[in-house]
């Protein structure tokens, strides 16, 4: 059984890490940096442990549940905000994804982040996004989820700005917070209407309430709405999706943890812990469907045109995001529909999004830590300077294969179990957007592989000098590397769907499906087309450029989506227009009552003191005429 | 004609409107002092009048009256004094240019 102690310790070991390190080791010990590291993997990997204790228990769990009381925390009035952990199939399942990636990428850091000035500065925020991350999922209600969720927005902000003094770097920090709040403005709302209409913030309760048949109607969908526009802000769907590439300014670790694996992860998490709220409302289930469906392929499309390795795997990553979503879409959908119960439909919704979080979180955070790897070798990111990597970095060639293949889905590495159940889903519900994510599967290949070419196969494009230090990294980068591309490998034979609720697929029989074979040959496709693009040469890359120039303007523009956020809606309508209004309004009205009111006293006073004359006759006139006065008033209203 | 109350009350009133003119009008201070006697004497009028017409027997206003003479007397000497002190230092006794409280 599991203690409840096991459950706060999960979180609250990576957080007193970041306590330690910033209060301890960073003003006291900063000459020995390494222990800042030391303390972060130590506090990690006994945090794995414990989130192995607990997904051995839940399995071993009647109904794949550990449930605990939550604690009062704050009383105010008839108002109590509770503290509470929830540990069922879902929290173990992103437990042990969180801490095993984030134990790969500490470890990693420690090759990549040698040398720097903000070594300890930088696995103090990477423990606090790693407990803050767990302490998310564990998050029994929703007030404590999203005290988490805003924790983690802000390491991000903190880790995307770690070398602030470049100013791209820090402007895509303050981008990132600013558009995930957008999204979080959405989410508190949400909350907000749940517990006016419910009185309460717990997330088993509302789902109860939500099965019921008692929360519904319009506050369900615009709480559900409200909760997904969250997740969009943070999972980076359209159209919220420009901070991500921009994120790509921090160090590559912190794109492999949070931008690849775990905080982005953290929107599809919140859909499926509240999924029993989407499937009773038809307008928000459909909306996380097309809304992921299309995000798949439009970031898809981007991240074709790309030159800068990071960037293409941040459009990846959001591509694959949108997969997430239409898989969970796509089951609530059909539950709408009536075609699959509600309870089944619950678990196996959850399901399929989430086992190709798993997936997605081992072989993304192994790319990232591979192009990390690329650049540590030839100091750019950009794949025009790159070429004939293979021969002098055999391993890093090897592993980011592997993870190029399993992000494309070929069987039977992880990617392919994943994928075919979200397209599965998607053929059976949505049709319509299982085309478009059927295309996705083709360019989703085209762009990767088109990147492994580019930068391994050939010959090397950059300078001369950087060609005689090419080196393959050193083991402490490798390691981690080589374990994720094992578990990229095998994460899809664990039977992480049966465990969430969902069906399991049998090894072969999942080749004796037609749909299996339509997405290996789209796979197949792409990967054959940047073979002759980018490695072959049958075709040049630039003649495709030039024939097909407008697509490859709007694509590299990013279909001007920046533009049209910082330009039109920032600048002209906020700050030239609303902000405008309201400092005119400040200067002239506000300000001018406050000044209005001291000018008023100012005249009466400068009027009144002109009695003053100082002349002896003009005060005695004055009493004289007050007496006659005070008589006149005896005689007539009497004494 | 028989002299009554009200013909030396209207005496004391004329004599009393004159004073406060005379205060309130003229320039020299040794002329608004006199006024005030004037006043002063106006209501000393008032008082024996009112003595006498009313209960003779008390004498009451009569006594009023010596004592409104004695602190008349010591007031002039007081006031006298001042307009001395205020001629020594501004060389002036005319009371519009003694306006330092001005604002």
């Amino acid at each position: 059984m599991l203690p409840e102690a096991v459950g706060w310790a999960i979180f609250l070991l990576p957080i007193l890490s970041f306590v330690v390190i910033s209060f301890v080791i960073r003003p006291f010990f900063n000459s020995r940096p390494e222990l800042s590291g030391y303390i972060t993997i130590s506090a990690i990997a006994i945090s794995l442990i414990l989130s192995l204790w607990a997904l051995v228990s839940v399995i071993n769990a009647p109904g794949h549940e550990v449930i605990f009381e939550p604690h009062n925390w704050v009383t105010i009035g008839n108002t109590i905000i509770k503290l509470g952990l929830i540990v069922d199939s879902l929290t173990a399942v992103m437990l042990v994804v969180i801490t095993v990636v984030s134990l790969m990428v500490q470890v990693y850091s420690q090759g990549y982040m040698r040398g720097d000035g903000g070594y300890c500065r930088y696995f103090a925020f990477m423990s606090l996004f790693t407990g803050s991350m767990l302490g998310l999922v564990l998050a029994s209600n929703l007030l404590m989820l999203y005290v988490f969720w805003e924790l983690v927005g802000l390491c991000s902000y903190l880790l995307i700005g770690f070398w602030f003094h470049r100013p791209a770097a820090a402007k895509a920090a303050v981008k990132a917070f600013v558009v995930t709040r957008v999204g979080d403005f959405g989410f508190l709302i949400a909350i907000l209407i749940l517990y006016l209409k419910t009185g309460t913030f717990d997330i088993g309760e509302l789902s109860e309430l939500a099965r019921l048949g008692v929360l519904g109607g319009t506050a369900l969908t615009l709480a559900a709405i409200g909760l997904f526009s969250g997740a969009v802000g943070k999972s980076a769907q359209f159209p919220l999706h420009t901070w991500l590439p921009d994120a790509m300014e921090g160090p590559t670790p912190v794109s492999a943890l949070i931008h690849a694996a775990t905080m982005v992860a953290a929107g599809v998490y919140l859909v499926a812990r509240t999924f029993s709220l989407f499937i009773h409302s038809e307008t928000a289930i459909m909306t996380v469907a097309v809304i992921g469906g299309f995000t798949a392929i439009f970031a898809a499309s981007m991240g074709l045109v790309m030159n800068d390795i990071k960037r293409v795997l941040a459009y990846s990553t959001i591509s694959q995001l949108g997969y997430m979503m239409l898989g969970l879409g796509a089951v609530g959908v059909a539950v709408v529909s009536h075609a699959i119960e509600p309870e089944e439909g619950l678990a196996l919704g959850v399901a399929v999004g989430i086992f190709h979080l798993f997936t997605h979180a081992f072989f993304k955070a192994l790319l990232f830590l591979g192009a990390g790897s690329v650049s540590h070798a030839t100091g750019t990111f950009d794949m025009r300077e790159m070429g004939g990597l293979r021969r002098h970095m055999p391993w890093t060639y090897a592993t980011f294969v592997i993870g190029s293949l399993s992000l494309a889905g070929v069987w039977p590495l992880a990617g392919f179990w994943s994928k075919e159940s979200i397209l599965h889903h998607a053929w059976e519900s949505t049709p319509f957007l299982f085309y478009l994510a059927m295309i996705t599967v083709f360019m989703t290949a085209l762009y990767m592989f088109r990147a492994v070419f580019m930068t391994f196969s050939g010959s090397y494009r950059g300078t001369d000098e950087s060609h005689h230090h090419l080196h393959e990294s050193p083991w402490v980068m490798l390691a981690p590397m080589v374990i994720l591309a094992i578990l990229a490998v095998v994460a899809g034979w664990f039977p992480v769907g049966e465990l969430l609720g969902g069906e399991g697929v049998s090894f072969f029989g999942a080749l004796a499906q037609p749909l299996a074979w339509v997405s290996l040959c789209m796979a197949g496709l792409g990967i054959l087309l940047a073979y002759a693009m980018y490695s072959a040469k049958w075709l040049s890359a630039q003649s495709v450029g030039r024939a097909l120039s407008a697509f490859y303007t709007v694509l590299s523009r990013k279909y001007w989506f920046d533009e049209l956020y910082e330009g039109v809606f920032v600048f002209r309508i906020l700050v030239n227009g609303f902000f405008a209004i309201l400092q005119w309004f400040d200067t002239y009205i506000v300000d001018g009552v406050v000044n209005g009111i001291a000018w008023i006293t100012i005249v009466c006073g400068g009027s009144i003191r002109r009695l003053q004359t100082g002349q002896l006759q003009a005060y005695g006139l004055a009493i004289f005429l007050g007496v006659l006065i005070i008589v006149a008033c005896f005689f007539i209203f009497g004494v | 004609m028989a002299i009554g109350l009200e013909h030396y009350l209207i005496l004391s009133a004329i004599l009393f409107s004159i004073g406060v003119y005379g205060v309130l009008a003229k320039r020299n201070a040794v002329a608004i002092l006199m006024s005030i006697e004037i006043m002063l004497n106006a209501v000393n009028i008032a008082m024996v009048a009112f003595s006498r017409y009313i209960v003779p027997a008390l004498l009451t206003g009569q006594v009023f009256a010596i004592f409104i003479m004695t602190v008349a007397a010591a007031e002039a000497a007081v006031g006298l004094a001042i307009i001395i002190a205020i001629y020594r230092s501004r060389q002036t006794v005319d009371v519009e240019k003694i306006n330092l409280m001005k604002w």
